[in-house]
């Protein structure tokens, strides 16, 4: 099975561990995991903003580019989300169903490691305590359910401590966070009254632009509690 | 163009290329006989009691006890001493009687739910609505286990009331308080 | 349709809501409570889903068929002994009403909670033509007497609490009728009570009742309202003449069609097995309720979201709220914010749907008010994919204003980025200057709301492109 990293442009530009962590791991699952160079991104930005024929490059680039992968993985729910979801919406537009194809074929990271690989207990070591926030592509788009809480559940001097409220949207939505950005902070500060309530040193998710939202504003605070994606701590030993 | 003509010529616009749709095949409802109705009327805070046929007249007379009340024509229990609509009472003079006595069309074990199709013993809508209590006599029989069972057996061309519970409102803070327009107390009498 | 005349676009809309701790306080109070009711009653029906798939069948199947529903239910509605009335526009349907209020010389009349004949604003037109509406249900009446707007579907006083309701009768009630009691509390029983008495007398005087409808059932021409308080059966039974106004999505085929609906619209709405009062008539009884009934067919923009291949299950609506209540920004923001009596999740789509895109920048800031997080969509009782339709009609915007003079500076940007992610390459040349981006975006307008209140992340050292290429084990 040929396996591709669909990284997201967002990983890629301002969070490439999250990235690294994913070869890390799945190299040590025995999954030789390559990256095609000719991606960019999965469209997703122009398409929740609205911009679809500025999104059909983007889907282009990505179709092109996993064209020879049976699997692509992605870490993150919203970008595979995207593609399973928005794709589709694009490749309507352009008249193109090629635009389409991916769809079948792309798992968030949490998936590809519980449905593909069938492993819950990936090998990883991670002496903290940890709260998870299940982002809401996850949740409602994807419908990834517990597969994310069952890889952190085995990950070796974990605790994981639950996350009041834990379904409730963090407020990043895209262009939201800045088209609406009092709302969307006033959703993000919920959620990070949520999170220091559990006394948590790490914030754990599977999407980098929500962290990076509730990072932001977990700086701003000074709070101490640090964020990282779900590949990394299953990435550590 | 008349209204009529140009709202259709637009309804028929709107949905010339749209895909046909079957209708659902029925989703079956829950299974619940006398017992679970009585539980699910007590829920909304109205009286429920379970009587047989020969306990009726007294469970009724304690029920009424000091209270005027109107009795529509056809109930299916005698009560002389209850006002009459005939001729028909005005809804000031409704307003000045106390109570109602009715039998139900249908009652509904899931959602605790009596329907009223203002036939025989049931009264016009008014009666059951302008006094402050209702007494309402529902027959063992009548009780079926959930809503597809009480739409299967009403009829559309009849002005149907379903009632699940006394008047009720939650508009201040949710707060649930029972008793605005509509009846503050229900009485439900399972009989048989 | 009427909106709020004057609200601004959504964003600005809300900072002014957000900044107020007490409608922030009453919003979650009261949206966590319903919630909660909500999935209790819903987690007790055992096949929920199957219900809502079958919810939404039988609405899309009427939707696919209107023309032929809307004339059987106008031949039933005859045949029973209504008068049917047919409007374009909320001018038409206010006008019928107002000519039949005036055919019996009446200067008022009671009317049910029905968010048509708000959006219609009817109250406004009766007014300018000297007759008095009065909202019976308590919410109404609260927002009625506060000279206020409605915020909420189900309960359009939610902004408010007790203490605010208790000073609202007390200074308004007299005006209006029957004064609140000198010794009146701010306790829900009490207030419920005034309300009671300052209503009946309306109610036992009035000749003329005003609702809307929660369903038109086609093969016999009944109506059916879903109510609470009894406020309803007031309005639908006393008086001698009821005008029924009905969007002409709210027709099912069948009675049978009303079990399915029944089930899903009180478990999703009010939170319980059944709503205390649902009242059915099918035109004119003999001897029983109003002996002259009008129904007054309402587009009024319907037929713009009918004719929207993606928006057009919109109209599945059945005006439950549970997607407001579900809605984290609705529950932060309430429903002043977006501008008209349909707020929260359904109202950022229906406005738009109904009123069309492209010249109003209000309407246009609704498909953002969103951050897409699919709660609304997983609560709705007939599966609306409102989520989708929302990113559907953001594409409606950008598209009515593409090729204007004077282009967003967003649209710029998108534009840039189609061209930087056209090719890995190309990004990779751009990623380069990751670092140098974020230090001077710092400085651009988009991003200072971001740093307004989030720090940025500090830029890496090396993109992941870069390591895979040079500095992969
Ligand atoms: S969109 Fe769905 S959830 Fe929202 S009010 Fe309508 S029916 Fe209810």
């Amino acid at each position: 099975m040929r396996v591709g990293l669909l990284v997201t442009c967002l990983n890629d530009a301002l969070f490439p561990d999250a990235g690294k962590a994913v070869v890390t791991l799945l190299r040590r699952l025995g999954v030789d995991v390559d990256f095609p160079p000719g991606q960019t991104c999965c469209g997703q930005p122009m398409v929740n903003t609205g911009y679809l024929d500025e999104a059909v490059p983007a889907v282009r680039a990505t179709v092109e580019a996993f064209a020879g992968y049976d699997a692509v993985v992605v870490p993150s729910g919203s970008c595979a989300g995207s593609v399973r979801h928005q794709h589709g919406i694009v490749a309507r537009r352009a008249g193109d169903p090629g635009l389409a194809v991916l769809a079948d074929r792309t798992y968030e990271l949490s998936e590809f490691l519980v449905d593909v690989l069938g492993v819950t207990d990936v090998g990883a070591s991670f002496p903290h305590r940890v709260t998870y926030h299940p982002t809401c592509h996850s949740l409602r788009m994807l419908g990834v359910g517990d597969r994310p809480r069952r890889l952190l559940e085995q990950v070796r001097g974990l605790t994981l401590l639950d996350l009041p409220a834990a379904e409730e949207c963090c407020g990043f939505g895209g262009t939201f966070a800045v088209k609406n950005a009092d709302t969307s902070v006033s959703m993000g500060s919920d959620k990070v009254r949520h999170v220091l309530g559990t006394g948590a040193e790490y914030l754990v998710a599977g999407d980098s632009s929500c962290l990076m939202h509730l990072g932001g504003l977990l700086r701003r605070q000074r709070a101490g509690v640090r964020t990282a994606h779900l590949a990394e701590i299953l990435a550590a030993t | 163009m008349t209204a009529r003509e140009e709202v259709l010529a637009r309804v028929r616009a709107a949905v010339r290329d749209a895909a046909s749709v079957e209708r659902p095949t029925p989703v079956p409802g829950a299974a619940g006989g006398v017992e679970l109705f009585c539980e699910r009327v007590a829920d909304y805070r109205a009286v429920v009691e379970q009587c047989t046929a020969d306990e009726l007249p007294a469970r009724v007379a304690a029920a009424l006890s000091g209270l005027t009340y109107v009795v529509p024509d056809g109930l299916w229990l005698d009560l002389p001493d209850g006002v009459r609509d005939e001729p028909t009472l005005s809804a000031a003079e409704l307003d000045g009687i106390d109570a109602v006595v009715t039998a139900a069309a249908v009652g509904i074990a899931e959602t605790g739910t009596i329907v009223l199709d203002h036939g025989p013993g049931q009264g016009r809508r008014a009666l059951t609505l302008v006094p402050d209590h209702h007494l309402c006599l529902v027959r063992a029989d009548q009780v079926v286990p959930d809503v597809p069972d009480a739409v299967a057996r009403l009829d559309p061309s009849r002005p149907l009331t379903w009632i699940s519970g006394p008047s009720a409102t939650s508009d201040i803070e949710l707060t649930r308080v029972e008793g605005v327009h509509g009846p503050r107390h229900l009485h439900v009498v399972v009989v048989g | 349709m009427s909106t709020f005349l004057g609200t601004p676009p959504f964003p600005q809309a809300a900072r002014t809501a957000l900044a107020d701790p007490q409608l922030r306080q009453n919003l979650a109070h009261a949206t966590h409570t319903i919630r909660d009711k909500r999935a209790r009653v819903v987690a007790e029906v055992e096949d929920w889903e199957a219900l809502r798939q079958a919810g939404a069948a039988i609405k899309d199947h009427t939707l696919a068929h209107l023309p032929d529903y809307l004339e059987q239910l106008e031949a039933a509605l005859t045949a029973a002994g209504a008068v049917v009335h047919w409007a374009r526009d909320a001018a038409e349907a206010n006008a019928v009403v107002a000519a039949v209020a005036k055919a019996h010389d009446v200067d008022e009349v009671v009317k049910v909670k029905s968010m048509v004949t708000q959006e219609i604003g009817l109250n406004e037109a009766l007014a300018a033509e000297g007759i008095a509406a009065w909202e019976t249900d308590l919410a109404e009446l609260i927002v009625q007497l506060g000279d206020d707007l409605p915020s909420h579907i189900l309960v359009p006083a939610i902004h408010r609490n007790r203490a605010e309701i208790r000073r609202i009768f007390a200074d308004r009630m007299a005006a209006a009728g029957r004064p609140a009691p000198d010794d009146l509390t701010d306790e829900p029983a009490e207030l419920a009570a005034a309300a009671r008495l300052h209503l009946r007398e309306k109610f036992l005087r009035a000749k003329v009742g005003v609702s809307g409808a929660n369903f038109a059932v086609a093969e016999s021409g009944t109506l059916v309202v879903v109510e609470s308080e009894g406020n309803g059966r007031m309005c639908l039974t006393l008086p001698e003449v009821l005008v029924s106004v009905v969007g002409i999505e709210k027709v099912v085929p069948s009675f049978a069609d009303l079990d399915v609906l029944l089930r899903l619209l009180p478990r999703s709405s009010t939170g319980e097995r059944m709503n205390p009062y649902t009242s059915m008539w099918s035109g004119v009884r003999s001897g029983d309720g109003p002996q002259e009934v009008h129904v007054v067919l309402l587009d009024n923009g319907r037929t713009n979201a009918l004719a929207d291949d993606v928006g057009r299950t919109a109209l599945r609506c059945i005006r439950c709220s549970a997607c407001l209540n579900a809605c984290p920004v609705y529950e932060r923001v309430g429903g002043h914010a977006y501008g008209s009596v349909y707020p929260g999740p359904i109202g950022a789509i229906l406005n738009p749907l109904m009123r069309g895109v492209g010249t109003d920048p209000q309407v246009d800031s609704l498909p953002y008010a969103s951050s897409l997080c699919g709660r609304c969509e997983e609560v709705c009782p007939v599966a609306i994919p409102i989520p989708e339709i929302l990113v559907d009609l953001r594409a409606q915007v950008v598209d009515a204003h593409r090729g204007s003079v004077t282009p967003k500076p967003e649209a710029i940007a998108m534009k840039g980025a189609a061209k930087a992610f056209g090719s890995g390459r190309r990004l990779g040349l751009s990623e380069r200057l990751t670092g140098l981006a974020l230090g001077l975006a710092r400085r651009l307008p988009l991003v200072s709301a971001w740093t307004g209140t989030r720090d940025l992340p500090p830029a890496p050292r090396q993109s992941f492109r870069e390591w895979w290429r040079d500095d992969r084990p």
